[in-house]
């Protein structure tokens, strides 16, 4: 399975939960799976979804699922010490971990070959962390929110695309209707 | 009341939940009450932009923020400012330490310092600089600005401004 499949499978989770997106085609397939205000799709700033999603769910008492990949997760590694010792039992982090830098043309990245991000998140503090193939993803997506302890997913899959549109909508649009489901 | 309860106090006036910090030996001791407030989150940040990335998410779900940070954090988030905080509107207020000013003791602060008021001014960021304790007055004005018109504002603070650096 590739990561839109994996998005497919799990639209249906996702509807009713605050999303923050990762940037590129990331959100261009979510965004084209199944558009939800509650999604926030970055447009820009790689690396940032987890620390966004950590953020948003130390402010606000509603579940947050942060999507991030391998790649973007290894620009940013310092977030996953902050998340191990900010407990937040709102948040999960669901790394799609495919190996690649799938925005920029599938470039294999360390997590593909010898550097584990299951190990790195639970060495980093990270009390729950739960690493899953990718059919595995919507139960154990779903055993997170139930279980309301921070979880960690790593989602092993594989490298690809779906074609997606580029997203067009006004970034402040995003932004102040995902601040409307937050607030509904 | 010093200023490191000044500042913190104001944050807290203009209504700042969460605070994200990277630390500066001068911001040491604001970074102490902002940790010690009951009415402020303390998240300790390992880079700046991920600091920032926090403070967009907190603002986003309801809670005012704001981050600490040293000035050659201007160098490590522009795309952060850029791509986040302006291009999506959203307030951020920069306590931000002018290290490489008078009284400076370590030369390599300067090469950042050089560069820290025009990157500010090539990004269009509103910018005040605190040299002395008066100066501090303003603070309470400047975080009402910030959340008035969403954008990213610093407020840079030199080391006489804190009082000296050591025996500088």
């Amino acid at each position: 399975m590739i990561r839109s499949e994996i998005l497919k499978e799990i639209a249906p989770i996702l509807r009713d939960q605050l999303v923050v997106c990762n940037i590129g085609i990331p959100s261009q397939e979510l965004h084209a799976i199944d558009d939800q205000a509650s999604n926030f799709y970055m447009l820009g700033t790689m690396g940032l979804s987890s620390s966004i999603g950590l953020g948003l769910a130390l402010a606000q008492p509603k579940p947050v699922i942060s999507i991030d990949g391998d790649g973007s997760v290894l620009t940013n590694l310092g977030t996953l010490p902050t998340i191990g010792n900010n407990t937040a039992n709102n948040f999960i982090l669901l790394i799609i971990d495919n190996g690649s830098y799938g925005s920029t043309g599938d470039q294999p990245t360390y997590a593909g070959q010898k550097t584990s991000l299951t190990k790195m998140a639970e060495a980093a503090g990270c009390d729950r962390v739960v690493e899953c193939q990718a059919e595995d993803t919507g139960r154990v997506l779903q055993d997170a929110l139930d279980s309301g302890e921070m979880t960690v997913i790593v989602c092993k899959c594989e490298s690809g695309n779906a074609k997606m549109p580029v997203i067009t909508m006004d970034p402040v649009t995003i932004r102040d209707r995902f601040m409307g489901a937050v607030q509904a | 009341m010093n200023i490191d309860q000044k500042i913190t106090d104001d944050l807290v006036a203009a209504k700042i939940g969460l605070v994200t910090t990277v630390p500066c030996k001068q911001l040491a001791g604001v970074i102490e009450e902002v940790d010690k407030h009951p009415e402020i989150l303390h998240i300790p940040a390992n880079k700046e932009d991920e600091g920032m990335g926090i403070c967009a998410g907190a603002w986003m779900g309801g809670k005012r923020s704001a981050i600490i940070m040293q000035n050659t954090a201007i160098g490590v988030t522009i795309n952060t400012l850029a791509t986040l905080i302006q291009y999506y509107r959203m307030p951020l207020p920069m306590l931000i330490s002018y290290r490489g000013e008078l009284r400076e003791p370590v030369a390599c602060q300067v090469e950042m310092a050089v560069h820290t008021k025009a990157l500010l001014a090539q990004m269009n960021i509103p910018t005040y600089h605190f040299h002395k304790q008066s100066d501090a007055d303003e603070l309470p004005m400047i975080l009402d600005y910030t959340f008035m018109c969403n954008k990213p504002v610093a407020i840079l603070t030199d080391a006489n401004f804190w009082g000296g650096y050591g025996d500088q």
